[in-house]
Parts: structure tokens; C-alpha cells; sequence
């Protein structure tokens, strides 16, 4: 099976093809898709032939895929596959790992994010990042990790407005009724779940277009994972969400696409094999290899 | 369950259980019997006791241990008895260090010790002028060396990679080890530069002292700010935060608490030093507390002087020796127990 890809010519060349295809479809359903009145329409990503290297090692070979707004894209795929690498790139996280480089161009809303005047830091201010591992800032209180965003980045915030940032933040990532009597303790003391939530609510507390999302839910048990992939599901309304998962019944949950990423043998790059509608890379895929992943048969 | 509950001799256990004062009771024994050989040799000598005294424990306790429990435990008990020996010789100088300053410092202690100068005694006076000596000059080296250390510390853990990196490493190696008395030469020759032959400032000891306190900085800050998780720059660069911003408002903060022992630490290593301050700050009698304008005298170089050049009564001389050499121990153990209080209280916890 490993094989028969291998020798399949133009693989990329028909990926691309499905890739904007589903682009396509989309566009197409968008309208009827519309957000409810009170959404807010959030950025498109675009993905043109990216190829991203550590050094000399080429982890993700060629990619074209666009990330709609206000809809989320699940990036499933077995480890090491490139899904993380790729996800990084989307916010010029990648970069930050020594030698680490990027080929290709992403566009946010038909704005190169690597253009030559670009600087990566208002990049990441627009496309927010929450991490496998809860990591709130250990010096700071629940209060304090939350209005970090504000703090770190530059504005001075009236302590009102603030006030009124962190609720709404705490609120949109379904913590406020747990927290908003300790506020000044710090947010290591949460539990795990609740401190994915609070890394949450201090992303969203800056505002951004686009929420990456690194298998946020890998190190919750089941009840914290459903808070999150609720959490997910009402912050799309906001925000463009890209999210990656090992878990397959997560990515058919709580995604609207479904980005399904293979690394034929180790050494070689991890490819995008498709993308797609979830329910049909989960029911009808166009390629074998898909069909063999979400069915279990692999990876 | 009843395998498990059997008493000593079951399936589990493979035989009986020494009781828990095996150990000491060996040990006396031990020393008992190899005091009584000693004696009858007519050669005792404490040392020996000691030596022989572990020496037979081990043995006794392996042979008691092996008939009772077993050759596994038995050389569990041979090992654990060699390490706690070996523990105890090396608290021994510490021990006997401590016991000797404070039995020789303490009569040469007194109010006027601590806070009148020499200034005009013939014989006797106070240390007073050392010790304010000893705190300006290491405290204006702790104010130079610090902000340094810890920069050059965050361009290493930070900013720094490949090559200068690895250079720059090595040669905060380096200079650990440079004799501290070539640091006070160095500082001196620079000073001579500027000031003319035979100048004697008490800055120029602190200059010294901060070209040896400097790599202690670095080495000890690396090794903190290596240890705040990497997840934590991440998270502060997903939230569009500049490096600059990074690294003050999240690393620097996780890593307070071992910078500041670091700090301490490093304080409590050059406090002492003697051979730079001789050749740079000079010897006086009266109290200079202005770094920057005449000789400076203090502790280290003060206890050396009381004891090279002792005035007519000796012993007196001698016992102000002791005191500032307990001074400054006492000195050093106060900025280790404010290092681990500080430590405590504003530690985070890094996962």
C-alpha cells in the first residue's frame, strides 16, 4: 500500500487538484454555511506549495491547502507526519527552531505572512497558537495569564478595560464560572483541563484571527476534552481554528474539514495527502491511503 | 495473602531481618573492640580508631547480615555503611573547621570590635573599618559583576548560537580558573594605567573581585535560564510577543529565584578572597567607606595582617584574627540562609 504511493505518479499534482477543489466546494456553500448574526468573519489561510526543512532534513513536502474562516480544519495523520511542523509554519513558529526553514507562501486573508517587510511577531498576534501541553505562565495569577497577551504586546490597557478583556476572554473559553472568585491565584493550580482552557482564554484575550491549535487535547482526560471540542465549536463563530489531533473521532467531532497528512517511510517528507469536507474524508475519500487511515487499518 | 503476611523466613522475605539499630551497635562494637586492640598495641590514636573502627563495621555488619538475611542484603548493608563513613569524613573538616573558628573567634568578638576602627591604637582597637570595607568592596563588585553575568548569561541561553557560542563558553571557563591574585595584578596594572604607580582604591578591589565573580554569574544564570521551559517562550511568541519582551517579562521572572541564589552564591564565594584585595585596596587603620578615594581595609586582608605583623601583645592580635575570620563566615552564612529564604519564597514551579 506503501508502495503503490510511492510509484503513483503525480501524487502532489492530483492533491493540489483535490485541494482546490475542495476550495471550490466551499465557496461555493459558503453562503448557506454563513455564521449566525452575532459571528465575526475571521481570516482565510493559504497554503501554496510550502516545503518546510529542519537544516537539511525536509520534514513537509509541498502543500496546497486553504484553511476557510470561521471553520475548523483538523490536520490528522501519524506522528511525525509533519502535521505539528506544518502548524507551526502557519504562525512563524516554525522558524523559531534553530535552522528550521520555510519554502513556499501563506497567505492570511491574500497577505504573504512571509513577505520581506512582514514581522513574524504581528503575525502571531493575528494567528494565536495553544499548545499539547497546558502552559500558563507559572510567575503569573489566573488574572494575570489571561491579560498577558495585552501586557506583553505593547498597548497600555486601562485596568477597566482589562477587567472587562479578561472576563469576556475567561468567559469565551468556558472558565469564568469556575475561576471568577480566585482570580489572583496563580494558574498552575488549576486542573489540567482547566488550564488548556485558561491558555485558551489568554489567546483569544488578544484578539486574533486565526486559532492554531497543537493537539490541545491529548493531555486531558475524556470530560476535559469535551469541554474543549465544545469550546472549539463555539469559538469558530469568531475565529478561524486549525487544529491538529491524533484522535480521529475528535477530528469527526468537531471539525468541518479535514486535512489528512502521510509520511510514506521515515526519512522522507510527510506529505498532504487530502483535504477535504470531514464527512467526506471520514465516508468517502479520494485516496486509498485516507480510506486505510480513518478506517484504522494504519497509522 | 498469607505468603505475604508470613513472617520473617517465608517465601517473601528469604529470611530474617536485622533490627534496626544493627548499624550503630556494629559500629560501637567495632570501634570498641579496635579501640581495645589499639590500647593493648600501646599505638591508639582517634584517627585510627576511626579508620579501623569502619573498616571492621564493614566487615561485621557483612558477615551478621549475610547469616541472617541474605547475600543481597547483606551487601546492601556493607554499602550503605561505606557511604555513611564516607559522608562523615567529609563533614569532619567541615565540622572541625567551624568548631575551631568559633572557639578561637569568639574571645577576640566584643561591641568595640565591630564598630571602632584601629585608628591610632598602638595595640587592639576594632574591625569596624574591615568590615564596612569588606561590604562596600564586594557590594560595588556584586553591582558591576551582576548585570553583566546575567546579560551575557541571557546572549548565551538566548541570543548566542554556534560558533561565538561555543568561544564564548569556553572562555567563561577560562576565566573561572584564573588565579584571583592575577585578577587583583590585572586590575591593578589597569588602574596603574590611569591613576599612576602605587594607587590603592577600593574600587579597584572590586573591579578584582568582579572579574572573578563575573564567570560565577554567568555559569550559575545560564543554568537557570536553561531550565525555564522552553514551552514558556512559546507561549509568550504565540502571543505576539517581541524576544526583548519575552525575556524580561517571562524568563527572567521564572528564573528570579536561581538568579538571585546564584547571586548569593557567588557574593558568598569571592567575600573572602585576600590575595586581589592585598595588591589593590591596600591596608589602613581608619574606616573608608568612599570606594573611589583611598585605601580600604577588610576582613580577609585584616585578618591576615593581625597575623603576619601581630602588635605587642600576640595573643590579642591573634584572637581579632579569628574574630574577622569569624565575621565573615558568619557573613557568608547569612547571605547562604537569605539565598535559600529568598529561593523558597519566590521559586516557581517549573514542569
Amino acid at each position: 500500500m506503501e508502495r503503490k504511493e510511492d510509484d503513483m505518479p503525480g501524487a502532489a499534482e492530483k492533491q493540489k487538484q483535490a485541494a482546490e477543489s475542495g476550495a471550490e466546494k466551499v465557496t461555493a456553500t459558503a453562503p448557506v454555511a454563513a455564521p449566525a448574526s452575532s459571528a465575526v468573519k475571521a481570516k482565510t489561510i493559504e497554503v501554496q506549495g510550502v516545503n518546510l526543512y529542519y537544516g537539511d532534513f525536509h520534514a513537509v513536502e509541498n502543500v496546497t491547502m486553504t484553511i476557510q474562516p470561521n471553520k475548523v480544519t483538523a490536520l490528522i495523520g501519524s506522528s511525525g507526519c509533519g502535521k505539528t511542523t506544518f502548524l507551526r509554519s502557519l504562525n512563524r513558529m516554525h522558524e523559531l527552531t534553530p535552522e528550521a526553514t520555510v519554502k513556499g507562501t501563506i497567505t492570511l486573508d491574500g497577505e504573504d505572512m512571509y513577505g520581506p517587510n512582514v514581522d513574524p511577531v504581528h503575525v502571531r498576534r493575528l494567528v494565536g497558537m495553544v499548545f499539547q501541553q497546558p502552559n500558563p505562565f507559572p510567575t503569573m495569577s489566573i488574572y494575570d495569564n489571561v491579560a498577558s497577551g495585552l501586557n506583553l504586546t505593547s498597548s497600555r490597557v486601562k485596568k477597566s478595560q482589562k477587567d472587562a478583556i479578561v472576563e469576556r476572554s475567561l468567559r469565551g473559553a468556558n472558565l469564568w464560572e469556575e475561576v471568577k472568585d480566585r482570580l489572583d491565584k496563580p494558574g498552575l493550580g488549576l486542573s489540567g483541563g482547566q488550564q488548556q482552557r485558561l491558555c485558551i482564554a489568554r489567546a483569544i484575550a488578544v484578539e486574533p484571527e486565526v486559532l492554531l491549535m497543537d493537539e490541545p487535547c491529548s493531555a486531558l482526560d475524556p470530560v476535559a476534552t469535551l469541554a474543549i471540542e465544545d469550546l472549539i465549536g463555539e469559538l469558530k463563530s469568531r475565529y478561524t481554528i486549525a487544529i491538529v489531533t491524533h484522535n480521529m473521532q475528535q477530528a469527526a467531532r468537531a471539525s468541518d474539514f479535514t486535512a489528512f497528512f502521510n509520511l510514506e517511510e521515515s526519512g522522507r517528507p510527510g506529505r498532504l495527502v487530502e483535504v477535504d469536507k470531514t464527512d467526506t474524508i471520514f465516508t468517502n475519500p479520494t485516496q486509498k491511503a485516507t480510506e486505510d487511515y480513518v478506517s484504522g487499518r494504519f497509522g | 495473602m498469607a505468603a505475604i503476611s508470613t513472617p520473617p523466613g517465608g517465601a517473601l522475605s528469604g529470611g530474617g531481618l536485622l533490627p534496626n539499630w544493627a548499624p550503630y551497635a556494629v559500629f560501637l562494637a567495632s570501634t570498641a573492640l579496635v579501640s581495645a586492640v589499639l590500647a593493648a598495641a600501646g599505638s591508639f590514636s582517634i584517627g585510627l580508631m576511626l579508620l579501623f573502627g569502619v573498616l571492621v563495621s564493614c566487615v561485621g555488619i557483612y558477615v551478621w547480615s549475610r547469616t541472617v538475611e541474605g547475600s543481597r542484603r547483606a551487601v546492601d548493608r556493607t554499602m550503605t555503611m561505606a557511604i555513611a563513613a564516607a559522608f562523615a569524613l567529609a563533614m569532619i573538616p567541615l565540622a572541625s573547621l567551624l568548631f575551631e573558628v568559633i572557639k578561637r573567634g569568639v574571645p577576640g568578638l566584643s561591641w568595640e570590635f565591630l564598630t571602632e576602627d584601629a585608628r591610632g591604637v598602638i595595640n587592639g582597637g576594632g574591625a569596624a573599618h574591615a568590615l564596612v570595607g569588606t561590604l562596600v568592596i564586594t557590594g560595588v563588585a556584586t553591582v558591576i559583576s551582576v548585570p553583566i553575568g546575567i546579560m551575557a548569561a541571557i546572549y548565551l541561553t538566548e541570543y548566542g548560537d554556534g560558533k561565538l557560542r561555543r568561544a564564548l563558553t569556553f572562555f567563561v571557563d577560562v576565566m573561572t580558573g584564573i588565579p584571583s591574585i592575577v585578577a587583583g595584578l590585572f586590575a591593578y596594572a589597569l588602574f596603574e594605567l590611569f591613576l599612576g604607580p602605587g594607587i590603592r582604591l577600593g574600587v579597584m578591589g572590586s573591579a578584582a573581585l568582579a572579574l572573578l565573580m563575573i564567570p560565577i554569574v554567568i555559569r550559575s544564570a545560564e543554568e537557570v535560564l536553561k531550565i525555564v521551559p522552553n514551552h514558556l517562550r512559546e507561549a509568550a511568541y504565540a502571543l505576539g510577543t517581541p524576544k526583548w519582551k519575552t525575556i524580561t517579562k517571562i524568563v527572567l521572572p521564572t528564573a528570579f529565584a536561581g538568579l538571585v541564589t546564584g547571586v548569593m552564591l557567588a557574593v558568598a564565594r569571592i567575600i573572602g578572597e585576600t590575595a586581589p584585595l592585598l595588591v589593590t585596596t591596600g591596608v589602613i587603620d581608619s574606616i573608608n567607606s568612599n570606594p573611589f578615594q583611598g585605601r580600604m581595609q577588610n576582613l580577609a586582608v585584616y585578618a591576615y595582617s593581625e597575623y603576619r605583623s601581630p602588635g605587642i601583645d600576640k595573643a590579642a592580635s591573634y584572637d581579632r584574627a579569628w574574630a574577622a575570620a569569624l565575621l565573615l563566615i558568619a557573613i557568608v552564612m547569612i547571605l547562604n540562609v537569605v539565598a535559600r529564604m529568598v529561593y523558597r519564597r519566590y521559586k516557581t514551579e517549573i514542569r
